[in-house]
């Protein structure tokens, strides 16, 4: 591979034994050319059996779960539970930079591969640990699915609409937040590394990255203004406060309804985004929809911290009768010639059609000639000048390299291959 | 010999002209770990997110947001230098030399105008490190496009994701996205770190922070480039677990969260809830039986925890290996026992606003390496510490600068 591909990271090596709660962390380090090996249990990760499936086929080589989130790994099999897993695991760990893992707190110390003993066997060796709740306290133990956490994180309470119970994603995305953390971990311990020749173990808890999104407005409206923040869907609640300084909130919608889906708009009056807000307000007025109230506003002098709700709802529901009579494109495509900041609730069909990532060739085709088709993936997640980000190889299918592992890097033979397939090691 | 952990990034050096949120997210795990940062504002521009409230007792000062604070517990010093006089650049140029980082979370137009685009950094050192956040990236027509938060959410997927079928979609509750792209980017930076160490390179760093939030998306964009199907939040029920929901509890709009995977938690859950005969019910034997009947299931479900707290809920659930958790209010996070556990919110003092609750440190723990939180910086505290100490101008010349309006 020659140099400009190479990667930033291209010095080293990752064993990912991560389950799809960690998967991505260990593609990151593979984006930027680390060689990320996955260790999977023979006959395949049961993640593998996550839809959504290529064509709607439910195989493990099919997922696209598996695919999205594997590429610049290349796969081994093998039961770290057994015997010799583990001695095969542990030959692997000298050579080994990073370890990534995602098994509940105990699990690798249970099997005598807790970071203690690869320590012994590899000093320099990094350990990443990810978990819901983390190696340590009252909740270790406690069952951590995506929901569980960002019910508990405090995301849960804020998100949804006030008239139906709380949210969480339909898609969960929980553990990204802890499987990146993982990785801002292991890179921090490789750079001290480079001074002190020591490798060290990160626990990163889901629970402490969630925590961190839910931000200062939950977190700070309680302990200084005893105020508990409530979930308030498409509406952006602006403080006010009294003369007796006491704060209270008028609602403004921040997104809207429109034909085909959601549009986000606040009509922002700082010097900036005025002509944004004018853009909008002139676009409704030539359609014949906007109150007496819109027609006279002077966003000039207007401060959304004085207002009445009466009056917000006057200029702001004019805004909503617009955008029901018109679909996401229109208003996206409207908005751009007009210097509006507004902007459609993208789902995939919008992502792929976004000019500005056809033209910043975001998207990457990648070959799958096992499935005879090329497939379109969102392609690097940074642009860099010195070495590249990209994918570079599609996810592995099961134990697609163990001979390039097992018999030209460890030296096995053919004939032991076969027997520790046979007893269910690879 | 008594061990003594080393702060990984001590003599890392970062010249920090971000703002807002995405850029100082970045940028803080390296200064938990020692990178020394200067943080570059002016009093005619300072960081925008000192205008967002809310503020500390409800007074709209710049020294009194807490998105502000939030954003800045990454220690830092703070200068102002008002990069638009011409006095200004000498000075920056003095700072590049100083700097192995320069980071900057504008839309491209503001780095080139002051004369700070890679190009020109470049001349000043040649190993630097250029990082540059913006919502669309630094090429393509929307380069020179602001950015904000909520408009990310809606752009990367994060909104579409959160919804009841019958209706749009609810969105995310804040700029979830200003937490998603710096993972991204702290990544990227230290990668940069390391690579410049080992070949003696620099780098440019280019991000989109839209291109990187679709990142997490994966799975759902493929669905659509490879069988044409296209997203809709389904509220929160998952394909793989029914019971899978936020059902209500006793109190004022309280909720606990109960997830069932496997038939093993299904039978857990029916013994906790007092009905073990539930679990033979033909209705809810099999995941496939439980997803068939799951508005059923989730009344039974909700009859169950309407009368008991959420916290009671979970306790029981969990006591029998059966996911669940408190949907937590901002009180019941400030008293969470797990996030004491680790420590993670911790009070600063603040020279204008006293004491503030909500500092905190890298969202992971490292076994050798301690870490440390700062507190939020006022503007141009670090003036005297930076102009004199650092770059060596005499109290005249300090004085003239300040005279002149250049710093």
């Amino acid at each position: 591979m020659d140099e400009k591909n190479a990667g930033m990271l291209s010095p080293y090596r990752v064993l990912d034994l991560t389950g799809e709660r960690g998967f991505l962390g260990g593609k990151l380090l593979g984006d930027l050319g680390a060689d990320v090996i996955k260790i999977e249990p023979p006959g395949g990760d049961p993640a593998r059996k996550l839809g959504p499936f290529y064509h709607d086929e439910p195989h493990p080589e099919k997922s696209l779960y598996w695919m999205g989130f594997n590429t610049n790994k290349r796969g081994i099999t093998l039961d770290i539970a057994t015997a010799r897993g583990r001695e095969i695991f542990k030959k692997l760990c000298r050579k080994a930079d990073i370890v990534i893992e995602s098994f509940d707190p105990g699990y690798l110390d249970g099997l005598g591969l807790g970071y203690g003993s690869l320590e012994e066997i590899n000093p320099g060796l990094i350990v990443a640990s990810i978990t819901g709740f983390g190696q340590t306290g009252p909740y270790k133990d406690f069952k951590a699915p995506d929901i569980v956490l960002w019910a508990l994180s405090g995301l849960g309470y804020v998100h949804g609409d006030a008239d139906r119970p709380p949210l969480s994603p339909s898609y969960p995305v929980s553990y990204f937040f802890s499987a990146m953390q993982a990785i801002i971990g292991a890179l921090i311990a490789l750079f001290q590394r480079g001074t002190t020749g020591r490798g060290q173990h990160i626990d990163a808890p889901t629970l402490l990255g969630l925590a961190w999104a839910t931000g200062p407005e939950v977190q700070g409206l309680w302990p200084l203004n005893g105020e508990i923040v409530k979930r308030s869907g498409r509406i952006w609640p602006r403080p006010r406060t009294g003369p007796d300084g006491e704060v209270t909130y008028i609602n403004v919608p921040l997104s809207y309804p429109c034909r085909d889906g959601g549009v986000k708009f606040f009509p922002f009056v700082e010097p900036g985004m005025l002509p944004s807000t004018n853009g909008l307000t002139r676009w409704v007025i030539e359609e014949g929809l906007a109150s007496e109230a819109l027609q006279n506003v002077d966003w000039t002098t207007w401060d959304w911290s004085e207002v009445t709700q009466e009056a917000a709802d006057a200029v702001t529901e004019s805004f909503g009768r617009f955008f029901m009579n018109h679909t996401k494109e229109e208003l996206w495509q409207g908005a751009r010639d007009r210097g509006i900041q507004l902007y459609p609730v993208f789902t995939p069909r919008d992502m792929v059609a976004f000019p500005q990532l056809k033209i910043r060739q975001y998207w990457q085709e990648v070959d799958h000639p096992e499935l005879d088709a090329r497939i379109t993936y969102p392609g690097a997640f940074v642009k860099l000048a010195d070495g590249s980000c990209e994918i570079r190889r599609r996810a592995p299918r099961i134990g697609e390299h163990n001979p390039e592992i097992y018999e030209k890097e460890l030296g096995m033979s053919k004939q032991e291959l076969e027997k520790l397939k046979r007893a269910g090691v690879i | 010999m008594i061990f003594m952990p080393s702060r990984p990034f001590e003599g890392i050096n970062i010249l920090d002209f971000t703002w807002t949120a995405t850029g100082p997210f970045t940028l803080n795990p390296l200064a938990f770990y020692g990178a020394n940062i200067i943080k570059v504002e002016s009093r005619a521009r300072y960081d925008a997110l000192r205008s967002l409230g809310p503020f500390k007792d409800g007074r709209a000062e710049p020294e009194r947001s807490f998105y502000f604070s939030y954003a800045q517990t990454g220690k830092r010093y703070n200068i102002t230098l008002n990069m638009d006089h011409p006095g200004a650049r000498e000075i920056a140029r003095r700072l590049v030399g100083w700097a192995d980082i320069v980071a900057d979370s504008y839309a491209t137009g503001t780095m080139e105008k002051w004369g700070l685009d890679y190009e020109s950094l470049k001349k000043i050192k040649p190993d630097i490190i250029m990082f540059r956040t913006c919502m669309h990236g630094h090429t393509g027509p929307l380069a020179g496009q602001h950015g904000q938060g909520f408009i990310l959410t809606a752009l990367s997927g994060v909104d579409a994701i959160i919804g009841w079928p019958d209706r749009a979609p609810a969105g995310a509750f804040g700029a979830l996205t200003d937490f998603i792209a710096p993972q991204f980017n702290t990544i990227c930076l230290i990668a940069a770190l390391d690579y410049r160490r080992r070949t003696g390179k620099g780098q440019y760093i280019d991000q989109s922070q839209h291109e990187a939030s679709l990142q997490l998306m994966t799975p759902l964009i493929l669905d659509y480039t490879v069988n044409g199907r296209d997203f809709h939040a389904s509220g929160n029920r998952l394909s793989g677990a029914a019971p899978h929901g936020i059902y209500r509890c006793l109190g004022d709009d309280r909720w606990c969260a109960i997830a069932v995977f496997t038939d093993g938690e299904w039978q857990g859950f029916c013994q906790v809830i007092g009905q073990p005969a539930l679990a033979a019910d033909p209705r809810f034997v099999t995941l496939a039986d439980r997803k068939r009947n799951e508005d059923e299931l989730d009344c039974i479900v909700e009859g169950w925890t309407a009368r008991r707290s959420p916290h009671e809920v979970m306790t029981l659930m969990q006591a029998s290996g059966v996911p669940a958790g408190v949907v937590a209010d901002a009180r019941d996070q400030a008293e969470d026992p797990q996030l004491a556990h680790y420590n993670f919110f911790e009070e600063r003092e603040h020279p204008v606003t006293g004491k503030m609750p909500f500092y905190h440190g890298p969202c992971f723990r490292l076994s050798a390496a301690p870490y440390e939180i700062g507190r939020a910086t006022l503007i141009g505290e670090h003036n005297e510490y930076v102009y004199t100490g650092l770059l060596g101008y005499s109290d005249e010349e300090w004085a003239r600068l300040a005279a002149e309006g250049v710093i």
